[in-house]
């Protein structure tokens, strides 16, 4: 398809701009003006929706695809909560920051406190901060506020621990914190090697990360014993709440010994991933940690006003510019009072039970190389299927023409040719027996006709694509 | 001329005191399509077993380590324009860097080709 | 059962699928749980349709009153967004997608991307964008970060005209790391180029400007870029898109990095996000530049097509050594502000930003002509200026609020001896009438002497 450039005819305006009702000013000094306009698309409006519609059609979709992407619980996306968002659009907030301005910021500054009361509850956790703008932003919030503990306490502290099975933001985190990753290998049983943990503790290690139920989809029972192991060294317990959609109201990061979670909104709390974005990913803490919580902070006084501290003195300072990616908290929010305490369980429990169902009917096709229970996702291997040279990315490929988007294969990297399935609770049970259909058909075309994956997909706009001419020659703008 | 391999996959050939080194062609078919060399600045001096450089493939990134210490004296800028010569010669054209060796001893901690080649088939 | 929301399955599926996972009950399942592990209590409340839920999502926005008239920036602006951008960005296609992992069933959503990059790549006359980052803020620190890798220094001179939240933010970024961070004072609303001389040495990795800066004055970077790049260091600028209509570009002014906040293209205000943030550089730092980036390939067959590249780079392979440890994007809002900037075009953006200067030049002249108060910036100004008040500017602001008028922001919580200082934003979407009514309104607070 053409691009919105290659379309453009000099001259051509799209939207009609408000008529000034202003006298014309001055023009601005020489040096400053723009010589040439920038050059960007003119494009009739009937151009431009017909560009953009077509475009949307070359994408798999929630709304168009089952999407059991491993790690990334794609689950609908309630259209309400589109709805409920708009209500928000035209408030300004820097309106909170003025002298005298919270007074008309109630219901936006309520809605995140009580949202952050909410997640707490969820997470077993004191306080939330609203402000991280994704998960991984989360997690340096958090890992600096683990840091901002330490350096109260004069702690010495150099390291953070992350399993091997860790998602790549964790170490990458930490990083950024100031920290050195120490990565502990995951024992034979599927979670990180007990063993290997408490030789690798020690005095200098500041926090502990860990994903529960893990990137193989299962939960710990260990959890309670690592964070009191962690904890005798005075090391704080990290949470990645990128799985949080299989414990709702079954256990609470919090009960179990974490100290520090955050969550991402767009996974658990049925907010649209957007192609990649906006997320969110409030950051919620233990009672001891609270001092250290990014500037502005939303407090409540007796009579449920609500107001900001601005300055605090203890604080980590401020991960962004206001208070996060607000338009998301009004549909995570929406969500969790729409769902309630019974709703928000049952997605756990159905979660649960549709990635067991679908791990159990593929057991006989595909290498589970970790066999228990399950909880929200499971993962396979393609080690079978690549004997007849078959890697888990052609099976990925063969199910895009099938009509269904991959599940995650890049990870976890401990996995060799890792499948890795999330279906998430709104599935239906037909829609997931069609995808177990094509799975077992994957898995015998593999043996019988290995190259009909390795041409897949034929059916889409493109077929494979040269990813290694686009490394190298890094066209990453249109020069025309 | 004389080569030696690290744990880690690099080669050092040397001679009359300045060692060539890259990355072996296990190592390099292992990487994949390689796209990008990180290559050390001229005049860097190095400890043995420190990071000379990085190799990039479009799904993989790896660090080089310097098989011996010494001081970078020439680079192979060809591999600016064209990474690909390092997949399609790794243990010669590929070569990354030249090296004035400081400490020749240090060749006797790295394997020649033969024992290169057993430790392959343990990895 | 079958009541629940999205949980489609009827008891008898469920029973089916238990069968088939051998298990007697959904709660078998959670047996891995530990029992004395399991949570004791969970208050949510009950749940409701989504009809009561909407009615309860109008109760919570009723508690805000009405939106203000709105006279204030400070890194998000109200302007006007056409239709098409709710309605195409709105497509579920679109919206309910994930990262582009699989480029064969997303070539939407990375066109689209890589139509973005060429578009900021455009705008600022820089080489090579990403497909966006968190929000403005965080762009300024990941523009610093960046710069520490290229230049291998340890120090930033930051311009106490950047924002003040965009300096909290690089600061806390920065917090653990080994960097120094160096603020130079304002002098007059700019920069202070004597006191950044003193402090540009061998150490320095980046100077960190914003233009139009928080008082809103604007500068020709020009001389800058050369004194900042004769030092060895880079030339980062925070900017804002909509002044790129009629300001002279940040890549025709030198700056290496450009940063800034995309809210003002096509995102709402929105109490404050999602927006995105943009970055653009000169070709020669796009390894070290964060987050995701699209490229143009082809694929077996010879056809164009874009993928996700430069991967290496990220935290999914290269997990601690990564550039930055950024996941996700905005790629949602990055969407916005292409269609916006597609929508308003090329001459139209140009347009659109001489009908801001307008205005707030209108209103410069109008709010200065009040006996009392003065104008600080002798330099030019885009859409937003700043005024001396005759006495402090936060009890004005808190009187007007009430009045249904944002009259600017008030400097004193972010400068010492600032308290009398109010910087006034005026965009496309102020009317005359309202910018008379703000003239009128403060002249009335400064008349009856509530300061």
């Amino acid at each position: 398809m053409e691009l919105i450039y290659e379309k453009s005819v000099p001259g051509r305006r799209g939207v009609k701009l408000p008529a000034s009702d202003v006298p014309s000013a001055s023009a601005l000094p020489e040096g400053l003006l723009r010589t040439e306009p920038a050059g960007l698309a003119e494009i009739s409006e009937l151009d431009l929706v017909r560009h953009f519609t077509n475009l949307s059609r070359r994408n798999f979709s929630v709304d168009t695809n089952f999407y059991p992407l491993g790690s990334c619980t794609m689950k609908y996306n309630a259209k309400v909560l589109e709805n409920t968002a708009a209500l928000f659009a035209p408030f300004h907030p820097m309106t909170a920051l003025l002298p005298g301005g919270e007074e008309f910021c109630q219901g936006s500054l309520g809605m995140l406190y009580d949202l952050g009361q909410m997640l707490a509850d969820i997470t077993g956790m004191d306080e939330v901060t609203s402000q991280p703008l994704a998960g991984a932003h989360g997690e340096m919030t958090g890992i600096l506020l683990i840091s901002a503990y330490h350096r109260a306490k004069g702690n010495r502290k150099k390291y953070v621990l992350v399993p091997d099975s860790s998602h790549g933001t964790n170490p990458a985190s930490a990083t950024i914190a100031g920290y050195e990753v120490i990565t502990v290998p995951t024992a034979p049983y599927g979670d990180m090697d007990m063993e290997l943990f408490r030789q690798a503790m020690n005095d200098e290690v500041a926090a502990v990360m860990m994903t529960c139920p893990n990137t193989l989809g299962l939960f710990n029972p260990h959890i309670k014993e690592i964070s009191d192991i962690a904890h005798s060294f005075d090391a704080l317990m990290y949470y990645d709440g990128a799985n949080l959609n299989a414990i709702m109201g079954k256990v609470k990061p919090g009960d179990v010994g974490f100290d520090v979670v955050h969550v991402n909104l767009h996974k658990t709390f049925g907010t649209p991933h957007g192609g990649g974005g906006p997320g969110s990913g409030p950051v919620g803490v233990k009672k001891a940690l609270i001092p250290f919580l990014p500037q502005p902070r939303i407090v409540m006084d007796d009579d449920g006003v609500l107001s900001l501290e601005t300055f605090r003195p203890g604080s980590i300072g401020r991960a962004a510019n206001f208070f996060g990616n607000f338009g998301i908290m009004v549909r995570a929010y929406a969500y969790i009072i729409m769902l309630g305490r019974e709703g928000l369980i049952r997605v756990s429990e159905q979660a649960v039970l549709n990635a067991n169902y679908i791990m159990e009917r593929l057991k006989p096709f595909y290498d589970l190389p970790y066999d228990q229970t399950c909880m929200h996702e499971c993962v396979f291997s393609a080690s079978r299927q690549l004997a007849h040279g078959v890697h888990a990315i052609d099976i990925a490929k063969f199910l895009i023409d099938r009509g269904f988007h991959p599940p995650t294969v890049y990870f976890p990297l401990i996995v060799k040719e890792a499948i890795m399935i999330e279906p998430t609770e709104t599935e239906s049970k037909a829609a997931m027996d069609a995808f177990i259909e094509v799975m077992i058909e994957a898995a015998r075309t593999a043996g019988s006709d290995p190259q009909a994956l390795l041409d897949a997909p034929l059916t889409m706009p493109v077929s494979r694509l040269d990813e290694t001419k686009a490394a190298r020659e890094l066209n990453v703008c249109c020069l025309v | 001329m004389s080569i030696y391999f690290t744990k880690e996959h690099e080669w050092v050939k040397v001679k009359d005191g300045i060692g060539a080194v890259g990355i072996s062609e296990h190592a390099a078919h292992e990487l994949g399509d390689i796209t990008f060399v990180e290559l050390p600045a001229i005049g860097k001096v190095i400890k043995q077993f420190e990071v000379l450089g990085a190799i990039e493939s479009v799904k993989a990134a790896s660090d080089i380590y310097s098989p011996v210490s010494g001081k970078v004296v020439k680079i192979n800028e060809a591999l600016n324009d064209a990474p690909e010569i390092v997949n399609e010669s790794a243990e010669d054209a590929g070569w990354l860097a030249w090296i004035e060796i400081s400490d020749e001893k240090e060749l006797q901690s790295l394997m020649p080709r033969e024992q290169y080649d057993e430790y392959l088939k343990t990895v | 059962m079958n009541d629940s929301h999205y949980c489609p399955h009827t008891e008898e599926e469920i029973r089916e699928m238990l069968s088939v996972v051998g298990a007697s009950s959904v709660e078998e399942l959670f047996a891995p749980i530990p029992p004395e592990l399991r949570a004791k209590t969970f208050n949510i409340p009950p749940g409701m349709s989504e009809f009561e839920t909407f009615a309860r999502m109008q109760d919570i926005v009723a508690d805000n009153g009405a939106a203000m008239v709105n006279f204030i920036g400070g890194g998000f602006y109200d302007h006007i967004i056409p239709a098409v951008v709710d309605h195409l960005s709105g497509r579920a296609e679109f919206y309910t997608a994930y990262t582009p992992y699989q480029p064969e069933c997303s070539q939407g959503t990375l066109q689209a991307l890589f139509e973005y990059q060429t578009a900021i790549c455009r705008l600022t006359g820089l080489d090579v964008s990403n497909a966006s980052l968190y929000d403005g803020a965080t762009a300024c620190a990941e523009a610093a970060m960046m710069a520490l890798r290229a230049t291998g220094r340890n120090r930033i001179v930051v311009d106490g005209c950047v924002s003040p939240f965009s300096r909290q933010v690089l600061k806390t970024y920065l917090y653990n790391q080994d960097v120094e961070v160096v603020e130079i004072t304002p002098l007059d609303g700019l920069l202070n180029r004597a006191a950044l001389a003193a402090v540009l040495d061998g150490r320095v990795a980046a100077v960190l400007v914003q233009n139009p800066n928080f008082f809103g004055g604007i500068e020709d970077l020009s001389p800058l870029a050369s004194q900042i790049h004769a030092a060895g260091a880079l030339l980062v600028a925070s900017v804002y898109p909509v002044s790129l209509g009629l300001i002279r570009s940040p890549g025709e002014m030198g700056v290496d990095i450009a940063v800034g906040d995309g809210q003002s293209l096509g995102n709402p205000l929105s109490f404050g996000g999602p927006s995105f943030g943009f970055i653009a550089a000169k070709k020669s730092l796009i390894r070290n530049m964060p987050g995701r980036i699209v490229g143009e390939t082809i694929d077996k067959n010879g056809k164009r097509g874009f993928v996700l590249t430069l991967q290496a780079r990220e935290q999914h392979i290269k997990r601690h050594k990564a550039t930055s440890n950024i996941c996700s994007n905005q790629g949602l809002c990055a969407l916005r502000g292409l269609i916006f900037l597609s929508s308003v075009g090329k001459e139209g953006l140009a347009d659109l930003a001489r009908l801001n200067w307008d205005k707030a030049e209108y209103a410069k002249a109008r709010l200065a002509g009040i006996p009392g108060v003065t104008v600080l910036q002798s330099a030019p100004t885009f859409n937003e200026f700043t005024l001396f008040l005759p006495g402090p500017a936060a009890p004005i602001v808190t009187e007007l609020l009430k009045q249904g008028i944002a009259a600017g922001v008030p400097l004193g919580d972010y400068y010492e001896d600032s308290v009398n200082t109010l910087v006034v934003t005026v965009t496309e979407k102020r009317t005359k009438k309202e910018i008379d009514r703000l003239a009128d309104a403060l002249q009335a607070e400064l008349e009856c002497g509530h300061i």
